[in-house]
């Protein structure tokens, strides 16, 4: 430790309207550690790191690198001087192949061409060396969203970056994808690089961190070994209170069918079949849990549900209608309400106000206008019940962009609007993905009280922890394929495991 | 509305030091011609504002681009890129100008009438490229330019065949001054300028606009889908009905500038020309920030220039083009608008960075 820290960011202040996003914030980096970054949705994590990439600028501070302050004014700097970041949002041009993604901006010239089979051949060689596994020849339209952040890290790689920054990594990867970039960090850390992770996830702080700064409301709580911290004491340090791992969930009979798939088949993007005659009813009082492996048919079934894609045949009834044929109104008048997979894509107009984005599927609603005006007092009202009810932090309330929302109170206000609306069934995808531990344990109670109250949830989701806890039944889908039906308490995670990787309960084989 | 405002302020500044330097740019062009660029641009003010005749030809000229402007801007809020301006201009002032000169009915009436004539032909003009895209994907700036080529040719081809003029082909008849919208007592106020009341009409559309933008669920739902499309599905938003009803109204609103042009403006329409309020009506919109009231001001600069430039030329040695190129630069730099507010930002920064130092320092000073 006599060397100085490859990083350090000193009194580091960052103010955005109505909020300050970082207030006199202190972190190391040693050489060759991995450092976590810890706090709750809103905590100013993000901005630190875009800081620190040169993507804003501190109101006050310094940065130092290996003991020399430095001024760092865009990413280009940092590029040059040597850190690197994944922005949990991927910045790839998909109809580019991964050699042209990876050498974007830094083209490799030979005479009046470029030369790309030498850059290729080097991505191959740090692929191999780093276990990366990626083809450069692919287009990114092509591959997984794991492959798509191992090319963001591939670009780190490329460009020599000795710091790597990663912002959520793993809020997109399945859990298998998961393991390999734990290995993949590891085998960088090897190499001498130095990490700091974002993550809400303290499994992963504990697996792979050295130490952990906790944040608070923009404000350093501090740094902690983690070896000997607790993943409890974690959560209490970021949260200020003891967070509940497990989720209390009293025995209740089901009421009526809510959703009933019969026989459904989809057509997928790729045109060929993403759903094979899939059959599932979902009761009132019931959270039904649909696992399975990503990419097995979910999005499909889901996007033929919602209306955002047409069936090829089969049927689907909610509260007895059928609504095989309807489009997404006449469904959400039905009542239904999804929670989207990708926030930014479907779930928010970013450029609109919160209080905008809460009205995005009632907006007609008597009460939001007259005459064909809106009733801003009304949205206002709304709003700030929304707000209140499911915490979402936000600058100047109401009025915020949805744009300029931490990542994770993006999600509470999508969560928070779609369970506002007291849906009859409810299609959860990923409901709390990107959220602190804190807010988890309140959306998955607000969940269960939808199911208390004899409504159906249907929860999408990969991560199988959150799948056990919550469902009453958990359904299997495999191929496009329902391949097992089973009442939560009948099994665990070793079976659902298994499950899903295609072997059905009790089949023979 | 308390946060909207130093946003608003912001892009006013942005497009304040866009004019500024489009009028620097243009100076430098008159010292280079040889010319004194104080003296070229007092005779352009003064060629448009000089006395009311002159004000108020300023405004007639300005009118039909307040509508082209608002065509563009009302589209482009939508997520629609409308290049089309042109033709609907055209197809409403065609439509105008037949009822104008074949109906026969009191003033109001018949005026009243011809306002329904330009907003059905220039909807129309919209509502196919509209219709395109959303039944069949067809790009809308395709659609709307190959719309702009047959509003040409139907002019080509109507006018001579049923309103030829008494001497001229390429022209239709006069549009008797019943069916005029120039009225006495404002030619009379303005000494016989061209000003008329298509720049009422403007100013109300304007105002119209702004609130089905601003304040209805109509103007929610439109932008909603100009924004993010995939959420506007996802919220159940009938998003290809949208885009039809979104060029529709744009389309009708530059046929309402046709009316302005040819039976207020000018007296008669004229074929083999794609009239150039169409294309002006794009710069109007991206330099008045797609925004109603910004599209009405820019409107009312670019008919200071052109109506000044012609004095402008008249009193000195420098070329009308001007006029032209200053429009020209003035777009780059409307367009180049980041690099502008990348600036601001930056001296934002300096600003906000000096002021903490110097308030850390106090404190420091304070705690010691
Ligand atoms: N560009 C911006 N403009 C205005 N406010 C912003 C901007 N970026 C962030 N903020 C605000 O700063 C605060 C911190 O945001 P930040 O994105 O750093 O949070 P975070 O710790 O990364 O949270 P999460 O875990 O949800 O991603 C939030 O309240 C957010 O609303
Ligand atoms: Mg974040």
């Amino acid at each position: 430790m006599e060397n100085p820290p490859i990083i350090e960011m000193k009194g580091i202040r960052k103010g955005f309207p109505g909020i300050v996003a970082n207030d006199d914030i202190t972190i190391t980096l040693q050489k060759g550690e991995v450092l976590a970054l810890l706090g709750e949705n809103g905590a100013g994590k993000s901005t630190l790191m875009s800081i620190l990439f040169g993507l804003y600028r501190p109101d006050r501070g310094t940065i130092s690198i290996k003991g020399k302050e430095v001024q760092i004014s865009s990413p280009t700097q940092a590029n040059d001087m040597g850190i690197g970041m994944v922005h949990q949002h991927f910045k790839l041009v998909h109809n580019f192949t991964i050699t042209e993604n990876i050498v974007l901006g830094l083209e490799p010239r030979k005479g009046l061409g470029m030369d790309l089979e030498s850059a290729s051949k080097r991505i191959k060689q740090l692929s191999e060396h780093y276990g990366l596994n990626v083809d450069p020849d692919e287009k990114i339209e092509d591959v997984s969203v794991g492959m798509q952040q191992r090319v963001e890290i591939l670009k780190m790689l490329y460009r020599d970056a000795e710091v790597l920054i990663f912002d959520e990594p793993t809020a997109v990867l399945t859990p298998q994808e998961i393991q390999d970039l734990m290995k993949i960090m590891k085998n960088m850390i090897d190499e001498g690089k130095s990490i700091i992770l974002i993550t809400h996830k303290l499994k992963e702080i504990k697996a792979i961190a050295d130490r952990c700064t906790v944040i608070r409301r923009g404000k350093l709580i501090g740094t902690v070994d983690v070896a000997d911290t607790s993943t409890e004491a974690m959560a209490e340090m970021m949260v200020g209170r003891e967070v509940s791992f497990t989720v209390d969930k009293e025995d209740r009979e089901v009421d009526k069918k809510v959703l009933e798939i019969q026989g459904l088949n989809v057509i997928n993007r790729r045109g060929v079949m993403g759903v094979k005659d899939f059959w599932l009813d979902v009761y009132g009082g019931e959270i039904l849990g649909l696992a399975g492996v990503d990419g097995n048919g979910q999005t499909e079934l889901v996007e033929a549900l919602t209306g955002l894609t047409r069936v090829e045949s089969g049927k689907i009834l909610i509260n007895g209608k059928d609504v095989t044929h309807s489009n997404i109104r006449e469904r959400i008048e039905s009542g239904l309400a999804h929670i989207p997979e990708d926030r930014q894509k479907r779930g928010l107009v970013l450029d609109y106000s919160v209080e905008d984005n809460f009205i995005l599927e009632n907006y007609g609603d008597d009460r939001f206008n007259t005459y064909g005006f809106m009733n801003r007092g009304a949205i206002r009202e709304n709003s700030e019940a929304i707000i209140l009810d499911f915490d979402v932090r936000a600058g100047q309330g109401s009025d915020t962009p949805a744009r300029s929302l931490s990542g994770g109170n993006q999600q509470k206000a999508i969560v928070g609007r779609e369970i506002s609306h007291n849906p009859d069934l409810l299609i959860a995808v990923q409901p709390t993905r990107g959220l602190d531990v804190g807010s988890i344990e309140y959306i998955h109670k607000r969940l269960i009280e939808q199911r208390d109250s004899g409504k159906a949830v249907l929860l999408v989701s990969l991560e199988l922890d959150e799948i056990l806890d919550l469902s009453d039944r958990i359904a299997v889908i495999s191929h496009g394929e329902l391949i097992g039906l089973v009442n939560a308490d009948e099994i665990d995670e070793n079976e659902a495991g298994l499950m899903m990787a295609g072997v059905a309960k009790g089949s023979k084989s | 509305m308390k946060l909207k405002l130093p946003h608003m302020h912001r892009t006013m500044t942005v497009h304040l030091i866009a004019v500024f330097l489009g009028l620097a740019a243009g100076a430098v062009f008159m010292i280079s011609t040889g010319n004194n660029p104080f003296a070229g641009y007092a005779y352009l003010f003064k060629g448009a504002l000089m006395n009311y005749e002159r004000i108020g030809n300023t405004l007639a000229t300005a009118t039909p681009l307040i509508f082209t402007g608002l065509s563009v801007a009302f589209a482009f809020n939508t997520g629609l890129f409308n290049i089309g301006a042109s033709g609907q201009l055209l197809a409403g002032g065609l439509c105008a100008t037949a009822v104008g000169l074949t109906v026969v009915l009191p003033k109001p009436l018949l005026l009243l009438l011809m306002l329904l004539a330009a907003i059905v032909g220039g909807g129309l003009w919209g509502f196919i490229p509209g219709f395109l895209k959303a039944l069949f994907n067809v790009h809308e700036v395709v659609a709307t330019i190959m719309m702009n080529w047959i509003a040409y040719w139907v002019v080509n081809y109507t006018v001579p065949a049923y309103f030829k003029g008494e001497f001229l082909e390429t022209e239709s008849r006069k549009i008797p001054d019943i069916a005029s919208l120039r009225v006495p007592w404002l030619t009379e106020l303005l000494d016989g300028s061209y000003l008329n009341l298509g720049f009422f009409i403007a100013i109300f559309v304007s105002l119209v606009i702004w609130v089905i933008l601003k304040k209805t669920v109509l103007g929610y739902e439109l932008k909603a889908a100009g924004f993010n499309r995939h959420a506007a599905e996802y919220a159940g938003m009938k998003v290809n009905r949208n885009i039809v009803l979104s060029m529709t109204i744009a389309g009708a609103l530059a046929g309402i500038g046709g009316l302005s042009l040819y039976a207020g403006y000018a007296v008669n329409i004229q074929i083999g020309i794609l009239p150039n309020q169409g294309f002006d009506g794009i710069a109007v919109s991206l330099l008045g920030a797609n925004s109603p009231i910004g599209v009405l001001f820019t409107a009312l600069f670019f008919g200071i220039l052109h109506s000044g430039k012609g004095f402008m030329n008249a009193m000195t040695e420098i070329p009308p083009e001007i006029g032209e190129t200053i429009i020209a630069i003035l777009i780059y730099f409307a367009a180049t608008k980041i690099l502008i507010e990348r600036f601001l930002d930056k001296m934002n920064t300096r600003f906000v960075n000096r002021i903490s130092v110097q308030t850390g320092e106090v404190i420091e000073k304070g705690g010691n």
